[in-house]
């Protein structure tokens, strides 16, 4: 199995792939006739070059941490889990139904209960799907993908006809009590004298994202349950043998990936927006699928990777903001991310399996003296040794 | 409701259907050739744009139309080369097409154009026009008749009769010759296939070619013929209608066409009135809209027929194991 060592699979494959993307992406800029390497530079200065640009950043990063955690929780059980979108979008309904419900007097106390909300309220939108795949044999790709759909008319309809305060006449719901306030990174770092941009809306919900984090990674290696879901998504038959329940595995791992999904509303609706607006989760859950393909399915993969999408989409907002390319740019990046860490990973990864392989063999002193042609890609055949 | 209301509502029914039925098609010969294709979405939108585009500088509709396909076909290759050659995820590969489109659509639009991410209008050449059958104005008179002769059958564009005519053209391929029974093959059992001296991978290449050639079809359509010009994210979810409407037509060329008709159905009734009375409780356009998903989910779970996809579908073939 092992055809090259930990650390190429890791990080090398990523890495070829992200500059293959970054190459495309240079191109397609110089293509509508602007500078790559000026692009570049506004990108950087706009995401990183100020506590303010760092605050979007990590905004930005929270949501996709959660929604990559969604997907790679589903990728382990060979789950495809495309609803994320909607899942979010449930989630935050549930988080608003809570931070509606009572006029909360501190955010202590609102936090835990507007988790359990959009938590809930995500799992439930992929409680269904899972329980068409695990007793209906439904394809979970198509039947989240429909509810995706469902669930973005199910809140349009809803914030027009009930949760919108009557008078009003944006769709939206009430804002949510103050003691709803999500305290901001600004707010936590002037407790230890650190300065931090007040604007950006980077709050608590960064640490409960990382938290996250650590959970699933606890959960996936660390606990008997984990194993469980890894065996199954290896091999379904093997883990039916070895007394793996699929209905289970199924259910559990869509109720914990549409959970984190949901979690997403807390940084969002909660910590940003502070109340529910339609189409609040702007395609995070579909971002996520490139952020855990990029992180690998492992947490401290999708945090890196989180990042990186952080500044891909703050960087670009600068860039729109400052140049005339439109933000658009950045859905053609995470396009090219997504298609050359997922849909094409063969293409970089036969190539230097097959480096490795013949560099192995030659150590070995098996390999005859055959010229070495660097840089081609031989046949796959010959990487499948 | 009177007669000229509901002639109108099935006359826009065919109207956005057609669009449905083209992808719908698209998707067809793509997953029974093995091959899942989310990416009939940003398919459509390339295609929607570069006819857009290409009919608005030329003034020919006709150029625009070959070169939305042209869009779509280099989507389709792209998706060709990961999920075949580089037995990739089709999924994944579906996604990125998808996020290709909907970036890069509006990114050249807008340097080309500068008017927000969308084309200029169309006019006159650059748009398909409809097509008054015979004697149309002269049975008008005729009670019943006249007005479905002249509203319902006649009057259309180009495109309409086309997306109509691929649907008998699509099942006799499919289903009497014997480059369809190939295809039908290689979405069931390649190895079978490959063992019977049958190429899979051209085949495969084949039918996701053909698919793109009728992505294009259809997104040329939206944007030359339904609407006069591109406009951002115009496909609006028909991409995935149609992969609702090709699960609830279970990759059936007649049914895809009932499929189609009915959610069209849905589209023209939620498009001409908002929210509909039935007697003591109100159904509001969202259900309208959500309908289809709805309904394909249904169809999906098996309560009203299986649907059972091609067997091979979404699985890369490997020759030697």
């Amino acid at each position: 199995m092992d055809k090259m060592p930990a650390w190429a699979d890791v990080l090398l494959v990523p890495l070829v792939s992200l500059i293959l993307a970054a190459v495309l992406s240079a191109l397609v800029i110089l293509g509508i006739g602007e500078n790559p390497l000026e692009a570049l530079n506004y990108m950087i200065q706009g995401a990183l070059g100020s506590t303010y640009g760092w605050g979007y950043t990590l905004y930005y990063a929270t949501n996709f941490i959660f929604t990559g955690l969604a997907v790679a929780v589903a990728f382990h059980a060979s789950m495809f889990n495309i609803g994320g979108e909607g899942q979010a979008t449930l989630g935050g309904l549930g988080v608003a139904l809570v931070c509606l419900a009572l006029p909360w007097p501190h955010w202590t106390l609102a936090l835990p209960a507007a988790i359990i909300g959009g938590a809930l309220f995500g799992a439930a939108w992929a409680a269904i799907p899972a329980y068409l795949q695990a007793k209906r044999g439904s394809h979970i790709v198509i039947t989240t993908i429909m509810f995706n759909y469902i669930a973005f008319a199910l809140i349009i309809y809803l914030l027009n006809n009930g949760l919108k305060p009557v008078g009003q006449m944006e769709s939206s719901t009430a804002k949510f009590p103050e003691g709803a306030h999500l305290p901001t990174l600004h707010d936590m770092l002037a407790v230890i004298g650190i300065p931090f941009s007040k604007a950006p809306p980077v709050n608590i919900s960064l640490f409960l994202a990382l938290a996250a984090c650590y959970g699933v990674w606890l959960l996936l290696w660390r606990t008997p349950l984990g194993f469980e879901i890894r065996a199954f998504g290896k091999s379904e038959p093997a883990g039916k043998y070895a007394g793996i329940s699929p209905t289970k595995i199924i259910m559990i791992v869509m109720l914990i990936s549409g959970g984190l999904a949901g979690l997403m509303a807390i940084n969002t609706v909660m910590g940003e927006a502070e109340r529910l607006v339609n189409n609040s989760v702007q395609n995070a859950g579909f971002i996520g699928i490139a952020v855990a393909l990029m992180g690998r399915s492992h947490p401290l993969g999708i945090i890196l990777a989180g990042l990186l999408f952080g500044f891909l989409v703050q960087g670009g907002a600068e860039l729109a903001f400052w140049t005339s390319i439109p933000t658009e740019l950045i859905v053609v990046i995470q396009a090219l991310v997504i298609l050359f860490t997922g849909a094409l990973d063969n293409m970089v990864r036969m190539p230097i399996e097959a480096v490795f392989t013949r560099r192995r063999l030659a150590q070995a002193g098996r390999a005859e003296n055959t010229p070495r042609t660097p840089g081609n890609s031989p046949p796959p055949t010959t990487a499948a040794e | 409701m009177d007669f000229a209301t509901f002639l109108q509502i099935l006359d826009s029914t065919i109207r956005l259907a057609t669009p449905l039925l083209l992808a719908c098609l698209a998707g067809l010969y793509s997953e029974r050739a093995g091959i899942f294709d989310i990416g009939l979405e940003g398919k459509m939108l390339a295609a929607a744009f570069l006819s857009a585009a290409i009919a608005f500088v030329t003034g020919s509709v006709w150029l625009g139309l070959l070169a939305g396909i042209g869009a779509s076909l280099f989507l389709s290759a792209i998706h060709g080369i990961a999920s075949i050659t580089f037995r990739g995820n089709q999924l994944i590969s579906g996604v990125a097409i998808n996020f290709l489109a909907s970036g890069l659509t509006v990114l050249i639009a807008q340097s080309w154009f500068a008017q927000g991410g969308r084309t200029p209008a169309l006019t006159d050449g650059g748009r398909f026009s409809p097509i008054e059958f015979p004697f149309a104005e002269a049975i008008l008179p005729v009670p019943v008749i006249g007005p479905v002769y002249e509203g319902l059958i006649s009057g259309h564009t180009a495109i309409v009769y086309l997306a109509l005519l691929m649907v008998p053209l699509s099942w006799y391929v499919l289903f009497r010759t014997r480059f369809g029974l190939r295809l039908r093959a290689v979405g069931e059992n390649p190895a079978a296939v490959d063992t019977a001296g049958v190429n899979v991978i051209r085949l495969r290449f084949t039918a996701v070619a053909i698919c793109g050639v009728l992505c294009g079809i259809a997104g040329a359509y939206l944007a030359t013929a339904l609407q006069a010009g591109f406009v951002k994210e115009m496909t609006a979810g028909r991409g995935y209608i149609a992969l609702a409407a090709l699960i609830f037509a279970k990759w059936r060329p007649w049914y895809a066409l009932y499929a189609c008709l009915l959610f069209g159905f849905l589209q023209a009734i939620a498009l001409r009135f908002q929210n509909i009375d039935i007697g003591a409780f109100t159904v509001p356009v969202e259900f309208m809209d959500a309908l289809p998903y709805i309904l394909t989910v249904v169809i999906l779970a098996g309560f009203v027929g299986k649907a059972i996809p091609p067997r091979a579908g979404g699985e890369p073939y490997v020759k030697e194991r």
